[in-house]
């Protein structure tokens, strides 16, 4: 029996795998020392525990456990890499390149920054979601410290071509940094082979759990350092104080290495589900991917449907948990940033449905899937005027429309 | 967001869906809305020319829950009005039979909006001079 709702929003977050959950438990209870607690065994059992984890956290990336701070998540790791980087080499310049699509942990601390007086280039992509390499390369500056990409998006998946941007950015004596928190634990994500010198991750988005992160920073070649944006009792080789999280951090290690030796066999099923889901609901009319389709990411799919309004679709397929490109709680609809950076018209963005499915996702679960978003778009379009006119060949856009 | 009982009533199963004939001299046809704004209505009546009751209703709504339950509703109450009548169909009337929260009024004034175009469309036709609409 299938258990409704169906989730089928992951890159929002992940469910805990259950052997996550159990290799935490312990350290809630029994051991549940301060890792900086060294006088005792309690503490020192807690720092083995985060010692082991590090290793764990670090090699799903090819790191060195050495280069590991532990955070609170994706959103202070992507804080600490750009405010810290900034502060650290603010005798060699103030300026960092980003891209519109990011995340709004980068932009809004960019648009922090920015006040503080960096200069700060947002660059526009692709029609599919991609980086214009030439565009980089032509935006870097002398005064340019850091070059700052995400790895896959949160929205649409699109992996960027991360090595290339990495040799640009050092081309021109810039750091690298890379927000993978959709990308670690589903595709390589090599910070040697890829050239990654600061790389943002967290645990809740691969089956770990919520409140823990990482920020990976390069020792060797070059030594990277990040001013401190947390003051403490200096943990963390002074990068990041506070108590650590113990039981996260052992969650988090444990995910890391079930994403290392599941993440082939995971990508290939989870990949041939999304296409038997994308390319069912493509069969329907006006209906469009959001992305490019080759470079992204295994397990997810975004896509419009015109004619159809996001709100309504959204109630129509009440019993899966998806997200939309429209932000519907409000009064004033705000079509999603990303969609629109692509050159989606507002409808377009309105109207799409992010998928993503999981290592639990079930052929079952697809088949409800395909099935209730076909009735809801077909349905909704059979009470649309829009999808009237459309069908009789007029234009809507020769319409005066009366803005309300 | 949490929808009331009669919204996801008329949601799922929404009143006279559909399409009358708009070259009709007795049929009014109100479009209202954009689509860059989420929400397009048609509403239409056809009336009766001798007694001046509206004989039909239908719509054909792009939107949210609520603008779709807003029209259905519109052209239920529509149906065996005069004229007279329907005109007074207050915004506020559909908002407290509907329960809708407050970022949801909008889409009972369009109905209302959507009612009265349709009626001038229906005057204009008919060589009577349109309402004033705010």
């Amino acid at each position: 029996m299938l258990k409704l709702p169906i989730y089928l929003d992951n890159n929002a977050t992940t469910p805990v795998d259950p052997r996550v959950l159990q290799d935490m438990l312990p350290y809630f209870t029994d051991v549940f020392g301060n890792a900086a607690s060294r006088n005792h065994p309690f503490g020192w059992k807690a720092e083995e525990a985060v010692d082991y984890a590090r290793e764990q956290v670090a090699q799903v990336i090819g790191a060195s456990e050495k280069e590991i701070i532990f955070t609170s998540g994706a959103t202070e790791s992507n804080n600490l890499a750009i405010k810290g980087v900034y502060e650290m080499y603010a005798e060699k310049g103030n300026h960092i390149i980003t891209l519109t699509t990011e995340h709004k942990a980068v932009l809004d601390t960019c648009k922090h920054l920015e006040k503080m007086g960096a200069d700060i280039t947002y660059l526009s992509v692709k029609g599919d979601g991609m980086i214009d390499l030439d565009e980089l390369e032509a935006a870097m500056k002398p005064t340019t410290i850091l070059v700052s990409v995400m790895f896959a998006n949160n929205e649409i998946g699109v992996i960027q071509p991360i090595k290339e941007i990495a040799a640009i950015a050092h081309k021109h004596g810039a750091l690298f940094h890379t927000d993978a928190t959709q990308a670690v634990g589903k595709v390589n994500t090599d910070v040697n082979e890829f050239g990654i010198d600061l790389l943002s991750y967290t645990a809740h988005k691969m089956y770990g759990p919520k409140g823990i992160g990482a920020l990976y920073v390069r020792r060797k070649n070059p030594r990277v350092k990040v001013t401190a944006q947390m003051d403490g009792g200096g943990h963390e080789r002074g990068m990041r104080s506070g108590t650590l999280n113990v039981p996260g951090i052992v969650g988090f290690g444990k995910a890391c290495e079930l994403a290392r030796l599941e993440m082939n066999q995971d990508a290939a099923r989870l990949s041939k589900m999304r296409d038997r889901l994308e390319n069912s609901l493509l069969e329907l009319e006006e209906s469009y991917l959001n992305g490019n389709k080759e470079h992204r990411l295994p397990h997810c799919t975004n896509i419009s449907f015109k004619y159809v309004e996001g709100e309504g679709l959204m109630m129509g397929v009440k019993d899966i948990a998806v997200s939309s490109g429209s932000a519907c709680t409000s009064a004033s609809l705000e079509p999603s940033y990303v969609l629109k950076a692509l050159g989606l018209d507002d409808e377009l963005a309105h109207s799409s449905l992010r998928f993503g499915l999981s290592r639990f996702s079930t052929d079952e679960e697809i088949d409800f899937a395909i099935n209730q978003t076909k009735e809801a778009v077909t349905k909704l379009r059979e009470m649309s005027p829009l999808w009237e006119m459309f069908k009789e060949g007029i234009d809507l856009k020769s319409i005066a429309w009366a803005e309300h | 967001m949490a929808y009331s009982e009669k919204v996801i009533d008329h949601y799922s199963n929404p009143r006279n869906i559909g399409t009358l004939d708009k070259s009709k001299n007795n049929v009014g046809t109100g479009l209202v809305g954009a689509p860059e704004c989420g929400d397009v209505m048609r509403l239409q009546i056809e009336v009766d020319d001798a007694t001046g009751t509206i004989t039909d209703a239908k719509f054909k709504t792009f939107g949210c829950g609520s603008a779709i339950a807003s029209s259905s509703l519109a052209t239920e109450w529509l149906k065996g009005k005069s004229i007279d009548d329907a005109l007074k169909i207050d915004n506020m009337d559909i908002v407290e039979e509907l329960a809708l929260p407050p970022v949801k009024i909008h889409c009972s004034v369009l109905a209302e909006d959507a009612i009265k175009a349709a009626i001038n469309d229906y005057r204009t036709k008919n060589n009577l001079t349109p309402i004033e609409v705010h």
